[in-house]
């Protein structure tokens, strides 16, 4: 399982890549490997106000219609129009191209809620036993 | 399956399983005045006193007089073949398939069913069908609001009251703000519309012809709703759609209407039909199954459900609707209806109902006292205004025969002596000269 180390993790298997008071986020391989062939997304929209925990997109898969939420609170900046025509790219690359939306977000603070990829790792195993 | 009911000591095991005395018991928080007082059903008959009694009951019922009611309603003509059709066992007996895949009939049919609704509406995608023309605008309504994350809708008062009520009741529990624009001189007034339509506006809801049987061209009402981001709905009534502009070319993203007059005979309570079409970019907030097109592993056509993951079996309580099967015999009628007759046929039943409907407003406006509304154009419905109430005239008409028409004091404030008369393409030259007749006897 694909966990990269630089970014930070939710317990519904949500990625966030901080970059300044910028965060990119998307959802983990773990989360996108349990979906199986994501066929469509349901993303925010530009401006919308997220809260942390709150839900922020939908995705479905061949399987099942699963909720995503906000790794952090804040306002939306861009959508990945790519998602609209190639879903697939969420279970190709979830980390790079399969990215959802990136957010301006309002409160440092909430980081201590998110997990980093050492805990992720340890989290996911737990899950597996 | 054989059906094994309980015994008493079944029933008996249950009840102390969960530590209840009695079955009255289970009842305890309903209030005892609310409780059924008694059932009162007679003693068992044999199967022919029964069906002396039901035939008694069904013979209170006025089945001979000529009919010129509509009000949402019509009384259309239905090809035996419909009903020879519709009850072949595999169509009439058959439940909602559980693995619809294996049921390739079924899907066809749904399938041309839904063609048929997207060629007669002119959008995109239909669903498999809805329960009535009643849920079927509140499904509608409930989609625009859920696409565009506001809750103000705007409500023509052109609207079937029976509509227009079941929007209420249903979400009377929920924070939607109605607001409702009055019809004038039987159009929509667009003043009105535009005073109320704004930024926090989800939907504008009209419908085509209208109640007083008023045909409009919204065109320019879809328009402006669309500049605000809100959605344009309209309910229809599906034959008028032979001749008239479709809701397609007008710009509305949702269409629904009652689909009864494809092939459904009339009857009270139904069972009866609603339709839905919308744009293809609202399809994943549509409700209900819908059924693709597509070829299986060795190239060929195959029907399947698809987009289910709107629905309830997989999204649960996030499904677009509680609305999991679709109204299938009612609609296989519609599509059996309208294959007869074909693009050809459709197109000179709409015309005949309107040409009957114009010569009828000529008759009519022969009677002194009589006054055929004529402010706007109308398919095959239209408004008369009589010097008496109308209540009463239809009582008189009964007696001469017909049905004559829908009194609209029931429904509107002040318009006590208004009457709404339908003419479909069963109406006779003759009938229609006899309803005139007696009409004018009875003034």
């Amino acid at each position: 399982m694909n966990i990269p180390k630089n970014l930070f993790y939710t317990k519904d298997h949500e990625w966030a890549r901080i970059d300044g008071k910028t965060a990119y986020v998307g959802i983990t391989d773990y989360a996108a490997h349990s979906l199986g062939d994501i066929t469509f997304v349901e993303l925010p929209k530009i401006n919308e106000a997220l809260k942390q925990a709150g839900h922020c997109a939908t995705v479905e898969s061949v399987k099942a219609a699963s909720d995503v939420y906000a790794p952090l609170s804040g306002k939306v900046l861009t959508v990945n129009m790519q998602l609209a025509t190639n879903p697939e790219l969420i279970n190709q690359a979830p980390y790079e191209q399969g990215y959802f939306f990136t957010m301006e977000f309002s409160n440092e603070a909430e980081k201590v809620n998110l997990m980093d990829a050492a805990s992720y790792q340890q989290y996911l195993e737990g899950l597996s036993k | 399956m054989s059906y094994i009911p309980h015994t008493q000591e079944d029933i008996q095991q249950m009840l102390s399983t969960i530590g209840a005395k009695s079955i009255d018991e289970l009842f305890k928080d309903i209030p005892v005045t609310l409780r059924p007082k008694s059932f009162n059903l007679p003693a068992s008959k044999s199967e022919f006193a029964v069906t002396q009694v039901l035939g008694n009951l069904a013979a209170k019922n006025a089945t001979g007089l000529v009919n010129f009611v509509g009000a949402g309603f019509y009384d259309h003509f239905i090809p035996a073949a419909v009903d020879a059709l519709t009850n072949r066992s595999e169509f009439y007996t058959a439940y909602t398939p559980y693995q619809p895949e294996c049921s390739q009939g079924w899907l066809q049919s749904i399938y041309e069913y839904q063609s048929f609704i997207c060629e007669l509406t002119r959008l995109d995608v239909s669903n498999a069908s809805l329960y009535d023309g009643g849920t079927a605008l509140f499904e509608a309504m409930m989609m625009a609001i859920r696409h565009t994350g506001r809750n103000k809708i705007i409500l023509d008062s052109g609207v079937n009251l029976i509509y227009r009520t079941m929007l209420y009741t249903y979400t009377s529990n929920l924070s939607i703000e109605f607001v409702e624009i009055p019809v004038v001189h039987g159009q929509s007034c667009r003043q009105e519309l535009f005073k109320y339509l704004d930024d926090k506006t989800a939907a504008v809801i009209f419908q085509n012809p209208n109640f007083f049987g008023a045909v409009d061209d919204y065109s320019d009402a879809v328009e402006k709703v669309h500049k605000f981001g809100a959605l344009a709905i309209a309910s229809v009534y599906p034959v008028s759609l032979g001749m008239l502009k479709t809701p397609g070319e007008m710009g509305f993203d949702i269409v629904t209407g009652e689909g009864q007059s494809l092939g459904i005979p009339l009857s009270f309570g139904g069972p009866y039909l609603g339709f839905m079409a919308a744009s293809s970019r609202l399809v994943r907030q549509m409700p209900g199954r819908i059924v693709g097109s597509t070829v299986d592993s060795d190239g060929q056509r195959g029907f399947v459900l698809t987009l289910q993951t709107r629905e309830q079996h997989i999204r649960r309580e996030k499904a677009t609707s509680n609305i999991c099967s679709n109204e299938a015999l009612c609609a296989l009628r519609a599509a059996v209806f309208v294959s007869l007759l074909g693009q050809g046929g459709f197109k000179e039943l709409a015309e005949q109902n309107y040409q009957k409907a114009e010569f009828a407003k000529e008759r009519l406006s022969c009677i002194k006292g009589v006054q055929v509304k004529r402010a706007s154009p109308t398919f095959n419905e239209f408004t008369i205004c009589l010097p008496h109430p109308a209540d009463a005239v239809v009582q008189r008409m009964i007696e001469k025969g017909f049905a004559c028409g829908f009194p609209l004091g029931r429904f509107y404030k002040g318009m006590d002596n208004y009457l709404l008369v339908a003419v479909t393409e069963k109406r006779t030259k003759e009938e229609i000269c006899r309803f005139a007749g007696s009409l004018e006897s009875v003034l």
